[in-house]
């Protein structure tokens, strides 16, 4: 049986607010806490909310045949309990059916795979405790932030106990190959890979709403009759998008929800495709072959690289500068340090300091609260400045206080003699 | 296709902006093969040449004609001076040394700044008139003895010498906006001057503004139709010498505002915000390069303010002192509260500067490589400042990338958009 896998990223950062280097020592609060939860509630209201209504309603419908899989970032869940809990209920409300699962992958929804290995599992590790504290069970399979994904994070989170993990369909990966079946890891064997399939992926994410575009506009029966053309062997279609797909990048009145809510009726109607859930996925079928993948992949603009996030001097040095932290965090325990640690880390940072100018532009401008890199990278590192003024001062802290201690001790134990 | 083309100085007599932008356009369309100019100048210098004007026409305006080969130039051009003390801008002392007047009879027609405002006392106002309608005048004959299809003005005082060229001819007007009066005046426009623009506009086939902004102001200031207006961004002459690198007498960082000394160009914006960061940290000296009539009431706000010892004033400077105070600059800033274009950002990437410029310039709308500010927001520009000379990998960046974008805006590119508007005009007509 042929296998529909759908997943669908909810991401929020916690966007920072002006601040200026003379805050820096003075200002201890880096977010915007007014556009934070304009944006969330917006998003809430414009997709969460109604998405998850119809995917509810959907799944009970068609009585367990109709599966979703979602990853949701900490910062996500974090601004969520903050401005829109009514978005966590509903998501809870989902889960609560079994056709759904949830994916892991870093809490703050950060590059650190790219850096870091104990640092990464840590925050796989905090993400897994809250996906599981909230929805009830543990992710079994991991998506990395903008799917980036390489040979080197495969071993991570082979490491860690993942089943299976979704990155890109990548053209300069595949080659001739297809992005419909499902593969492995080449040493970990045992680590299955799914790869989107970016062009029908797209149709729905990026082209919907594209009255340009030949197909336009696109219905549930043209777009299910497309999976039909496809080569009778191939297993899987993997359709991986943003969640804001469905009612915030695509409008309402263009009629995106209409699609979704009859996409599975014309599954069952014209096809012979089940959906699965990426787990599930990763069990029914036998994977084909190995798939290597050296240097990081990611699905992000034309060349599906890191060059959205590390891609010019500034992303490297801001990127740079803040893991050149990572040892003295080992050295906290102020909470208030470590969940800035976590939010400052968020992969959007770096994306509001790309300088590419092509038609990704656009899709960089998306949800941007910087005018130009330059003023994204002066306002990180003023921040990122302040964050590490602190973090030293309250290492010397404890370290003043561990002395006190073994002082102490010391004296406690002279007069013990 | 030929232009009779009103317009500015040209080397080695530039002393600012709107001759920069005059002379750099002109060299752009002489590369344009078909396209031949009849270049017209005020003279004003008093210099040898004089004895070879001879008078045209009714008018007992002096005219030398002269083919200009202008090493630089595709092509010779056709190239006319008029005897007249229409200057575009000029500085008083400049203006003695190259005129032989003193400034007080100078100032009879123009006491004028850099975009050329002239402040109207009432009793030099009637000369000044007289002259503009003088030079309309030879405009008229000029055109009457010469054949050309279309004409070119720029900016205001040149645009009554447009129409006249017009009215005698038939030929489609072009006029070119350098700048405003609500620029130079920072909103109280002079009536005077606001309808003389006013008449070049509506006599106007087709209007050039420098930037977006500029053109804004021609439609909503001036009632313009957005039709006829187009905005065609100026460019830079390339840099034929780097020259050699300059070694500062000191450690810190130099921050400059290269420019005249008046409201428009903001200088006040420039002394808060280097105040701001003078309070958090000590390796950096502030300069401003330039003169003006704000230059004593900015001493006192520097004295007042207790940085004098980090904040420095240069007085006008001259030809290759401007550029050896780039280079010796970690950042230039141009905090103008409303300017048109404003092509010295653009030197200043060349000479590998970064530059900090406010929204409210014309330049603004066309550089990537820029950090941009609000002229008011003195925190943001002095956050620019600190990033700029405590990121150095921003700084870094800023050069790079700034001198390839520099590298990219050429006259010659300009010109094409010009000579595009021609035809079209030339089509409409």
């Amino acid at each position: 049986m042929k296998t529909i896998c759908l997943y669908f990223q909810i991401h929020q950062p916690f966007r920072l607010k002006p601040y200026r280097f003379f805050d820096m020592g003075h200002d201890d609060y880096y977010y915007d806490d007014y556009n934070n939860e304009t944006i969330v509630r917006r998003i809430a209201d414009n997709c969460y909310l109604p998405s998850n209504k119809i995917l509810l309603e959907l799944i009970k419908k068609h009585k367990g045949n109709f599966k979703i899989s979602f990853s949701i970032s900490g910062t996500a869940i974090d601004q969520f309990q903050l401005y829109a809990p009514d978005v966590i209920e509903s998501f809870q409300k989902l889960a609560e059916t079994n056709c759904v699962e949830f994916l892991g992958e870093t809490y703050a929804h950060s590059l650190v795979g790219l850096k870091d290995e104990n640092e990464f599992k840590k925050q796989v590790i905090k993400h897994s405790d809250k996906i599981e504290q909230l929805f009830g069970k543990r992710p079994q399979v991991f998506r990395n932030t903008e799917l980036i994904y390489s040979n080197q994070i495969g071993h991570m989170v082979d490491d860690m106990g993942f089943k299976a993990v979704l990155t890109e369909g990548a053209q300069n990966i595949l080659g001739w190959k297809s992005p419909n079946y499902l593969y492995h890891h080449p040493v970990h064997s045992n680590l299955k890979v799914l790869l989107k399939n970016y062009k029908l992926s797209d149709d729905i994410a990026f082209r919907f709403s594209n009255i340009n575009w030949s197909q336009w506009p696109l219905t549930a029966k043209k777009y299910v009759s497309w999976l039909n053309e496809i080569n009778k062997e191939e297993e899987i279609i993997n359709l991986f998008m943003d969640y804001e797909t469905f009612g915030e990048h695509q409008k309402k009145e263009i009629g995106i929800f209409s699609f979704l809510q009859s996409l599975p009726d014309e599954v069952f109607k014209q096809t012979s495709f089940s959906f699965k859930t990426p787990f599930e996925t990763s069990l029914h079928h036998k994977p084909i072959a190995p798939i290597n993948i050296e240097t990081p992949i990611s699905w992000a603009d034309e060349n599906r690289d890191l060059s959205a996030w590390l891609g010019n001097e500034l992303q490297h040095e801001a990127f740079n500068k803040l893991y050149a932290l990572k040892e003295k965090i080992q050295l906290c325990n102020d909470n208030k340090l470590l969940l800035n640690w976590q939010y400052l880390q968020t992969s959007d940072h770096f994306y509001y300091m790309c300088t590419k100018h092509c038609s990704d532009g656009d899709v960089h401008a998306y949800f941007n609260p910087y005018e130009n890199p330059y003023a994204a990278f002066m306002n990180y590192m003023n921040v990122l400045n302040d964050f590490s003024i602190r973090l030293n001062k309250a290492i010397e802290n404890n370290k003043s206080q561990t002395s006190k201690h073994e002082k102490t001790v010391k004296q406690l134990s002279c007069e013990l003699v | 296709m030929k232009v009779l083309m009103f317009g500015w100085e040209f080397p080695p007599h530039i002393s600012g902006g709107l001759g920069t932008a005059c002379y750099g356009l002109t060299k752009g369309l002489s590369c344009i093969k078909d396209l031949d100019i009849l270049f017209v100048v005020p003279k004003t210098h008093g210099d040898e040449e004089e004895n070879k004007m001879k008078l045209i026409g009714a008018s007992d305006v002096s005219v030398l004609k002269r083919e200009l080969d202008v090493k630089a130039f595709k092509k010779t051009i056709e190239y006319l001076e008029v005897k007249s003390k229409l200057m575009p801008y000029v500085d008083p002392e400049d203006f003695k040394h190259q005129t032989g007047y003193t400034v007080e009879e100078a100032g009879a027609f123009l006491k004028t700044d850099d975009q050329g405002k002239i402040p109207f006392s009432g009793k030099y106002g009637n000369n000044l008139l007289t002259e503009i309608a003088n030079y309309s005048v030879v405009a008229k004959v000029i055109s009457e003895d010469h054949n050309f299809d279309i004409i070119h003005a720029h900016d205001w005082l040149t645009y009554p010498a447009g129409i006249a060229a017009k009215q005698a001819s038939g030929k489609p007007l072009v006029i070119h906006v350098h700048a405003t009066d609500f620029d130079r005046s920072g909103g109280k426009v002079n009536p005077v001057v606001y309808d003389i623009e006013k008449k070049g506009m509506e006599a106007a086939d087709s209007i050039i503004t420098v930037s977006n902004l500029t053109r804004k102001i021609v439609i909503e200031k001036y009632g313009i139709s957005p039709e006829k207006v187009s905005t065609i961004y100026n460019a830079v002459e390339p840099l034929v010498d780097e020259g050699k690198m300059l070694k500062k007498g000191f450690d810190e960082k130099i921050v400059t505002f290269l420019g005249r000394i008046t409201m428009q160009k903001g200088p006040e914006y420039f002394i808060e915000a280097a105040n701001k960061v003078l309070n958090k940290m000590d390796n950096v000296r502030f300069v401003m390069a330039g003169s003006g009539d704000m230059m004593k009431k900015m001493i006192h706000q520097v004295a007042e303010l207790g940085i004098s010892d980090k904040f420095h004033f240069t007085g006008f400077l001259k030809g290759d002192d401007v550029f050896d105070m780039l280079k010796m600059s970690d950042v230039y800033i141009m905090p103008s509260v409303s300017e048109p274009f404003g092509i010295s950002p653009l030197e200043a990437m060349q000479a590998n500067v970064p530059v900090i410029i406010s929204h409210q310039s014309g330049v603004a709308e066309m550089l990537k490589h820029a950090i941009k500010t609000d002229y008011w927001d003195v925190d943001a520009m002095a956050d620019a400042i600190h990033s700029l000379i405590n990121y150095p990998v921003m700084s870094k960046m800023f050069k790079t990338r700034g001198k390839s974008e520099v590298t990219s805006i050429k006259w010659e590119s300009s010109a094409r958009k010009v000579y595009n508007l021609y035809k079209e005009t030339l089509i409409a007509n």
